[in-house]
């Protein structure tokens, strides 16, 4: 299967009369948009703001980021199975506008939702604060659920990506990557000696706001299986997670998972990059073993000579990770595990909930319990409302003059598990 | 600026004193740097100052350590230093023993900030690992042009209260207190280049050794339940509405504890939960979902438990840090038993 993305930089975002893209700037209706999010009579109101990397803004309480894409040739289209009908994507061309992302923000759950600085020590924590972002923040309708004002969210952010990706349809890309994943005989064919490395992609799937989606299909409903890189990069995997900030792999991050494109990079030289095996991370026990033997016999099944596995989430998950780990290494495959630490605020507590000595390569995204003091913002897109309620904060947490004393968890993607950051610890 | 005044310990051999045939040479103090100290000297400049050097036999410290710790001491204070230096000792055991013990007892005694050096299979690691920096050092002498500079770095951004790194930025050997820091590559870049050496038989080091486990021995089964006292505790984040004692969201700083006196049936007018990591929709409309009290209630009206114990406990446990889940437990066992409750019903989410 082979991708080619055409990378549209987008220099800056600004409201107009006509949704386009010209030269490098997006150009956005906002009220043709917020018409779209109101669609869905579960939202109430709905506003859009930009943001710039380097201004005194804080975005809060962030619940996804997402770039906008879209397909150029090739079956499908952007989101498939959610906004997209469900076809095999990964294939053909796809333009990314590079640069920015869609911010969905607003009182939504209140409590797993993140914070992201465009500037400040808080800056350094987020990838997001170096993009240019177009902040949708919306208001739910009195008295909903909270799992029904989720979902309503998580479409209407995926509906206004789709949607401004359309307009780089026609665009000529400043930059244009390939990505090709060989069929299992060509691989061997092509790099006999070479190792077959293979990447255990970890989805987030507890259940009760903790869900990721995979064409649509709430994965923690399906078993561990197959997929193609490209068809990750295609919007194939989306978020719908409500779990702590710092570790949720947001749908950005699946559209441009660092391991996937670390591999592709690697990929011909130093190792044969095979494929992706998708598992999830149920609660209980009996899905857990189930899921971790089937990534263990995929990987053998693929005659893979290594792994990395990457998590998303805390606690609970570290079982599963545990096991991914163990069970592939218990067949002589060799694995690095991608995770992050909650060691405590002093860094004395042990990290993970779960260990083995067979998990002898470790990589961390850091210690998500360490505190860190973001001043206060010239503006606020979103609401301080929850500042001290959201996973990370504490009573107090929002001080009198707007500044922050939180834990590093509050901040979108700080710690993430896919190894996005260069965040680590000792 | 007034200069740091800085005390330094070595050893017999770094004093030029005499290998092990010297090494019973009980302490003696002098004035200013002596042989390693001018290694320190270079790196603190005009910032600080080496105003006497204790040097002591490793075997009169080894074979005589109470007394020999009390000499080295008065030694030290009498100079009123500001920085403690000791070493670095390389691999040398006794040498490593003495300097870590004498290192933790000035942070402790004196509380100056105070570094020694040494390599990572010293037996002296072991004595002062979790209490005083150790600044990570070759297996021999060769080692002290890297060592010297970064154990006087240290000690100097100790003494101006400057923040600390994390072990691999400092130099110090991994004491187990995780701390931050930006790498040069991103993870993802690091797990390749870790799995291509790990497949390559090549030596790798993982970012976070595994640790050792606590494990629980269940108790015994409970012999006669309709006899005994049970007790509900949850770190599924079940309080009273609002919340009164703001447990936290996700790693807690506290438990509360809260009296069910009367309390036949939780409801969503009455309870809730605090817990961050779940849909709260389902706990919060039914609270005894995570605490079940009403079913509790039924049994002890039907003899089927002794009773239910009045007070509940409550954490959220997301995110929590095991020291603090430990500290919890511990202070709630307490109060358990004080009531002589004889079971207990933990829920989690």
């Amino acid at each position: 299967m082979r991708l080619e993305l055409g990378n549209i930089d987008i220099r800056e975002i600004r409201f107009a009369e006509k949704s386009e893209i010209k030269d490098g700037v997006l150009y956005v209706n906002q009220e043709e948009i917020v018409a779209k999010v109101l669609e869905d009579d579960l939202i109430r109101e709905a506003h859009l703001d930009i943001t710039v990397p380097g201004e005194s803004v804080r975005i809060t309480p962030v619940k996804d980021v997402i770039q906008p894409r879209v397909k150029v040739e090739g079956p499908g289209g952007m989101f498939p199975g959610v906004i997209a009908k469900v076809d095999t994507v990964g294939s053909g061309k796809t333009n990314v506008l590079r640069g920015m992302a869609v911010v969905t923000a607003g009182r939504i759950v209140g409590f797993q939702e993140g914070i992201i600085d465009m500037s400040g020590p808080g800056a350094d924590y987020t990838p997001f604060s170096q993009l240019n972002n177009l902040v949708l923040v919306m208001e739910p309708k009195e008295g909903i659920k909270q799992h029904d004002y989720e979902r309503a969210a998580r479409l209407a952010g995926l509906k206004t990506a789709a949607f401004i990706g359309e307009l780089a349809k026609n665009i000529t890309p400043d930059e244009t990557k390939v990505y090709e994943t060989l069929t299992v005989k060509e691989g061997f064919e092509k790099y006999p000696d070479l190792p077959r490395i293979g990447y255990v992609l970890m989805l987030q799937t507890q259940g009760l706001l903790h869900d990721t989606y995979v064409y649509g299909v709430d994965a923690k409903q399906t078993l561990t299986t197959l997929i193609s890189p490209t068809e990750i990069m295609d919007g194939a995997i989306i978020s719908g997670n409500c779990v702590s900030a710092c570790d949720k792999n947001t749908t950005y991050h699946h559209q441009n998972n660092p391991v996937i494109e670390d591999l592709f990079e690697a990929h011909g030289k130093t190792l044969n990059f095979v494929g992706v095996i998708i598992t999830n991370e149920n609660v209980y026990l009996a899905d857990k073993m189930r899921s971790s033997d089937w990534s263990a016999k995929l990987a053998e099944y693929l005659s893979l000579d290594g792994v990395i596995v990457s998590q998303e989430g805390f606690g609970n998950p570290d079982t599963d990770l545990i096991m991914n780990c163990t069970k592939i290494e218990k067949k002589g495959i060799k694995t690095v595990i991608i995770t992050d630490e909650y060691a405590g605020q002093d860094g004395k507590s042990q990290s993970l909930a779960d260990a083995d000595p067979l998990a002898d390569a470790v990589v961390t995204g850091g210690n998500a319990n360490e505190v860190i003091v973001l001043p206060p913002m010239e503006k606020i897109i979103g609401t301080l409302d929850f500042v001290n309620k959201i996973a990370g904060g504490h009573d107090g947490s929002l001080r009198e003059d707007g500044s922050i004393e939180a834990e590093i968890q509050v901040i979108t993607g700080s710690t993430n598990e896919m190894g996005f950051n260069k965040l680590s610890a000792r | 600026m007034k200069k740091f005044r800085v005390v330094h310990y070595i050893n017999q051999f770094f004093a030029q004193i005499g290998g092990e045939e010297m090494a019973h040479v009980p302490p003696e103090k002098r004035e200013g740097l002596v042989g390693p100290g001018l290694a320190l000297k270079q790196q603190f400049g005009d910032e600080a100052e080496i105003v006497a050097t204790v040097v002591c036999g490793d075997s009169y410290f080894g074979e005589n350590t109470k007394q020999a710790l009390e000499e080295v001491m008065a030694m030290i204070k009498e100079e009123k230093p500001d920085i403690f230096i000791a070493g670095p000792a390389f691999n040398a055991g006794r040498y490593g023993f003495a300097a870590a013990t004498v290192t933790k007892a000035v942070k402790e005694e004196l509380g100056i900030p105070a570094v020694t050096g040494m390599y990572e299979e010293n037996p002296g690691v072991d004595v002062a690992l979790k209490d005083v920096y150790i600044v990570a050092t070759g297996n021999s002498a060769a080692g002290m042009r890297t060592a010297a500079p970064l154990m006087a770095k240290l000690a100097l951004k100790l003494a101006k209260g400057e923040a600390i790194g994390a072990s691999i930025e400092e130099g110090f050997l991994p004491n187990g207190i995780r701390k931050n820091f930006f790498d040069k590559e991103r993870g993802s870049a690091r797990a390749v280049s870790m799995l291509e050496k790990k497949l390559a038989d090549k030596p790798f080091t993982t970012e976070y050794p595994m640790p050792n486990f606590d494990r629980v021995k269940p108790n015994p089964a409970v012999a006669d339940i309709t006899k005994t006292k049970v007790a509900l505790v949850t770190s599924g984040g079940i309080v009273p509405k609002g919340n009164p004692d703001h447990i936290e969201s996700s790693s807690a700083s506290k438990f509360g504890e809260y009296d069910i006196t009367g309390v036949d049936d939780l409801t969503a007018e009455t309870f809730e939960t605090a817990h961050g990591g779940y849909d709260p929709v389902y706990a919060n409309d039914d609270a005894d979902r995570v605490l079940p009290v009403d079913i509790l209630r039924e049994y002890e009206k039907a003899g089927k438990i002794g009773k239910l114990h009045h007070l509940y406990y409550s954490t959220v446990g997301n995110g929590t840090a095991v020291a603090s889940a430990k500290k919890f437990a511990e202070e709630i066992a307490k109060r358990l038993l004080a009531e002589k409750v004889g079971a207990v019903i933990l829920t989690s989410t």
